[in-house]
């Protein structure tokens, strides 16, 4: 049987892999791809810590996981909204030439 | 090692592999494509952890909608499809270090943490997680109210969205 350290690792590195994505892309899509794979690695955290607690039959790790679907669901759309919002307006969706406080 | 380990490294390999595609490579199409792969790693994680109705919420909600949404949103924001200049910052090397020294401090963490190395308990025989879910889902007593509140954000990132994307020309 598979320890739970290793999904934590998992989940751990995953993160990782997101905040650099977050950090170092340039496009603001690209930005919000790495968000997803930071919420992606956050769920995984969350079921493990369900499958590996003593009391299976409350079901609080999978709904906060569900929960979690439903907000990133929310945040991409939003995200890609006003990404779509900027580029009709500024015609560019590089995150760094994206840095007027009003139009 | 038994055969639940090895499937799980060869699955974390694929899922951590596909995700550094996802923040590595130019062209962003392909990025969104790797995503697409990368999510259906963390399902068949999710289908090891014996949570099959997360696992399959993962296919449906954010292979089926959210990375088509990606797609969608690199197709609506270019003129033409090629990826021309730097795709990453020029301190690039600075994002990999805050990255690694991340890893390095959750590893570090939970290395000193009492349950880390914890192996689960078989399921009992008969357990059935998707009715206890649904039941949890709508019950007084557990997490009604998240789950309505979740339906109210819901609508309204629906709404909002509709309305910053509007074209009003």
């Amino acid at each position: 049987m598979v320890p739970l350290s290793w999904y934590l690792t998992l989940a751990a590195a995953l993160f990782s892999i997101g905040l650099f994505g977050v950090l170092v892309r340039r496009n603001a899509v690209a930005i919000l791809l790495g968000v997803e794979l930071m919420l992606n690695a956050v769920n995984i955290n969350l079921v493990a810590f369900w499958r590996y607690s003593d009391a299976l039959t409350s079901m609080g790790g999978q709904v906060f996981a569900i929960i979690v679907f439903a907000v990133a669901a929310a945040e991409v759309s939003v995200g890609l909204a006003l990404v779509i919002s900027a580029y009709r307006r500024r015609n560019t969706v590089i995150a760094d030439e994206l840095d007027m406080l009003k139009w | 090692m038994t055969g639940a380990q090895i499937i799980f490294i060869v699955v974390a390999l694929y899922t951590l592999g596909s995700a550094l595609m996802v923040v590595t490579t130019r062209n962003l199409i392909h990025a969104a494509l790797w995503l697409v792969s990368t999510l259906f790693g963390v399902a068949v994680t999710y289908a090891l952890m014996n949570a099959n109705f997360i696992a399959v919420v993962q296919v449906v909600v954010y292979i089926g909608a959210i990375a088509i949404l990606f797609i969608f949103a690199v197709m609506l924001t270019r003129k033409d499809m090629r990826d021309s200049g730097p795709q990453m910052n020029k301190n690039w090397w600075l994002g990999a270090l805050v990255a690694v020294l991340v890893f390095a401090g959750l590893a570090f963490m939970l290395s000193g943490w009492s349950g880390f190395s914890k192996v689960a308990a078989d399921l009992p025989s008969g357990f059935d997680s998707v009715s206890l879910l649904g039941e949890a889902l709508v019950s007084p007593q557990a997490y009604v109210l998240p789950f309505e509140v979740a339906s109210v954000l819901l609508l309204a990132a629906l709404v909002g969205a509709v309305y910053v994307a509007f074209n009003r020309k």
